[in-house]
């Protein structure tokens, strides 16, 4: 495409060059300047054009990426397999524009929100968790080397609670919920070391590029590979809400700061998602035995029990935060479903819902928080009259509900077409009937707010009828940017499906 | 079993821990001599930045457990102690910066100095340093915010 030239024209060489060492030092560099600065304006400034910042270079690095193929960033000059290596591929080009851009939208809708919900002199520190979380969440897409990624994990995690355990100004459960992530994260974190360490054992190495190739030499190596194996899906499960394992998200999501909520849901569990697949098809291969059966039983059970059970759940939530919770490990199992029938087509179906379920749930997030942020509204049952009081918020909440559903010309269909096309084409038509059923479930839990919000009037307060009060600019511009993508997505999805055919294609060998 | 009517040393004018402070006050710049012996030992032998950095903080928190908290906190402030944690982190991640304006990868010390092994040591004694004020700035603080916690939560914190 010419407009796509002249980006990667435009853009200069260095940034090409250096682009992957920029995308995480620059947002850890901030952070621990931003710690230290009392300004809390200037800090909002410095983390928006840090964000716009991070969001081009993943873009140019993206573009760069689908022109040249995979490059290899060496830290510090040395060459993997002994030095750090930072790997930009087909994989994990669009998760990193993906987080960059989400936490762009984010910062947008944190102007007005963090005024209404973080004390003013935890306003600069609140921006610098933030950033340290975007940095772990880039850190730990990009790099190339196991034990990097553990750390940019714990960057990333850290912050994050941190962040969730902000939300103690609006409402005390923050704190237990924070609590509780802590304990869930860590030893997800644990486990997933633990797992790194075995397989360090077992190969001898920590790139995983290195990783891999020794593994294939060893056809799937020792009891000590299955370990490994075994640690760090359960340290990731934990990370990503895999079914069983997802107990401290809906706390985590209804009861931290709002735009915390919002960049959780668009991007902590799919950079875990991602080291899902980047372990399951990269590092270890589905050709061996252990990794097959645990892609059929565990991956496949967990995310279809995960649909329905979550799905369930969601119905009968008052709270609208919990309610997009529970959605949201109900989404995870769609991408589960997609990665453990693991052809290439359902891999690229469930990357694709992954980077669709992103925009979606950011949005629909960003559309509950400015609700809150107007009326103070969190329980369900206050969405009454919402669609006269707030027109503009419920109509993109409206479309981005639609989406997750998957009414056609939205994401959301563009993604659930997809998978269960791979899943008919694998033969797994049980797994289509589920899908068609959490459809409808889905359809139930956003069709009971919509309902509400649009054929009942709006309540009255103190003997007066409350009166169209919507949501400021600064908000509504994120919220319809996601409700716009995922229509755009809807209409004309070749370049996202393009971007998952190619990583679905990088982790299972072309054809 | 204690005589009733024993005073406390305090109240004699005697100070109870008078062994605990002379000793600490000999040992406590001998901690901090040894934490910067493995500081820049760290080049040739075991050590380095994140030991050496506990190091010297062990000896502050010796201090702040001999003589209190309030004089640990006058000669070493928590406003500086937290200044301290960003300084390593940015004398780290500067030293990356100032390796990419002479045209290197990030960290790539070799750019450092015309002679590239020169540029090593010198890429690594400043991001050393960089570890050790922040591992030092992180204990403190760590002990700061346990040994400052009030014991019990007023009822305006509820």
């Amino acid at each position: 495409m010419p407009v796509m030239f002249s980006v990667l024209e435009m853009t200069p060489d260095w940034m090409l060059t250096h682009g992957p060492a920029f995308l995480m030092a620059l947002p850890l560099l901030m952070a621990s300047i931003m710690a230290v600065l009392p300004n809390k304006r200037v800090a909002w400034a410095t983390t928006f054009v840090v964000t716009a910042l991070l969001t081009v270079t993943a873009f140019a690095l993206a573009l760069y990426n689908a022109e040249v193929g995979t490059t290899i960033y060496k830290m510090g000059g040395w060459a993997p397999p002994h030095g750090i290596s930072l790997v930009i591929d087909a994989l994990n080009a669009p998760i990193l524009v993906l987080i960059a851009l989400m936490s762009f939208i984010t910062v947008i809708y944190a102007l007005p929100a963090t005024v209404a919900e973080i004390k003013p002199n935890k306003r600069a520190p609140f921006y610098a968790a933030f950033l340290l979380c975007i940095a772990g969440l880039l850190g730990m897409v990009i790099t190339g080397d196991a034990f990097n990624v553990f750390v940019f994990l714990e960057v990333s995690s850290i912050s994050t609670y941190v962040l969730v355990a902000m939300g103690a100004a609006r409402d005390r459960r923050a704190l237990s919920a924070a609590y509780n992530y802590l304990i869930l994260g860590s030893i997800g974190a644990t486990f997933f070391v633990i797992g790194i360490g075995f397989l360090y054992m077992e190969t001898g190495t920590l790139n995983m590029a290195d990783m891999a190739r020794i593994l294939a030499d060893l056809d799937g190596g020792s009891r000590v590979a299955k370990v490994a194996f075994a640690f760090i899906i359960i340290g990731l499960g934990l990370k990503l809400a895999m079914f069983p394992l997802h107990t401290w998200l809906p706390g985590a999501y209804a009861y931290s700061p709002t735009p915390v909520t919002v960049f959780l849901a668009s991007t902590a569990t799919k950079a875990a998602l991602y080291l899902l697949l980047r372990f399951t098809f990269f590092v270890f291969d589905p050709s061996y035995a252990y990794v097959a059966d645990l892609l059929l039983y565990i991956l496949v059970g967990m995310g279809v029990i995960g649909m329905v059970f979550a799905s369930l759940q969601a119905i009968f939530q008052t709270d609208a935060r919990r309610m997009l919770a529970f959605s949201s490990v109900a989404q995870v199992g769609y991408m589960l479903l997609g990665i453990g029938i693991a052809t290439t087509a359902s891999v690229a179906a469930g990357y694709l819902h992954l980077i669709n379920h992103a925009v979606i749930k950011g949005g629909l997030f960003i559309a509950v928080g400015a609700m809150w942020y107007r009326f103070g509204i969190t329980r369900t049952e206050d969405f009454k009259g919402l669609g006269k009081t707030m027109p503009w918020t419920m109509g993109a909440f409206t479309v981005l509900g639609l989406s997750l559903v998957g009414v056609p010309f939205t994401a959301g269909f563009v993604s659930k077409v997809n998978l269960t096309l791979a899943a008919a084409n694998a033969g797994w038509y049980w797994a289509v009937g589920l899908i068609m059923l959490t459809s409808i479930l889905a359809l139930i839990y956003i069709g009971r707010v919509l309902l509400l919000a649009y054929f009942q009037s709006p309540p009255t307060v103190n003997g007066e009828v409350v009166v169209r009060n919507e949501a400021p600019l600064m908000m509504l511009i994120p919220m319809w940017a996601c409700a716009t993508a995922s229509v755009v997505i809807g209409v004309n999805s070749d370049a996202v499906v393009g971007a998952s055919i190619r990583a679905a294609e990088l982790l299972l060998g072309a054809g | 079993m204690s005589d009733p009517d024993r005073k406390p040393d305090a109240a004699l004018g005697r100070d109870p821990h008078v062994v605990l402070r002379v000793i600490s006050k000999f040992l406590i710049p001998l901690i901090a001599l040894f934490a910067l012996y493995v500081q820049f030992h760290g080049d040739y032998g075991p050590g380095g930045g994140f030991q050496a950095g506990v190091i010297l903080a062990a000896a502050v928190i010796l201090y702040a457990l001999v003589f209190g908290l309030k004089a640990a906190k006058a000669a070493f402030p928590p406003r500086l102690i937290r200044y301290g944690m960003t300084l390593g982190v940015l004398l780290y991640g500067g030293t990356g910066v100032v390796t990419w304006f002479l045209g290197g990868e990030f960290l790539n010390y070799s750019v450092l100095a015309h002679d590239a092994s020169h540029g090593q040591h010198y890429g690594i004694l400043a991001v050393e340093l960089g570890v050790l004020v922040t591992v030092t700035s992180v204990m403190i603080a760590i002990f700061y915010a346990f040994g400052s916690r009030q014991p019990e939560t007023s009822d305006e914190d509820w």
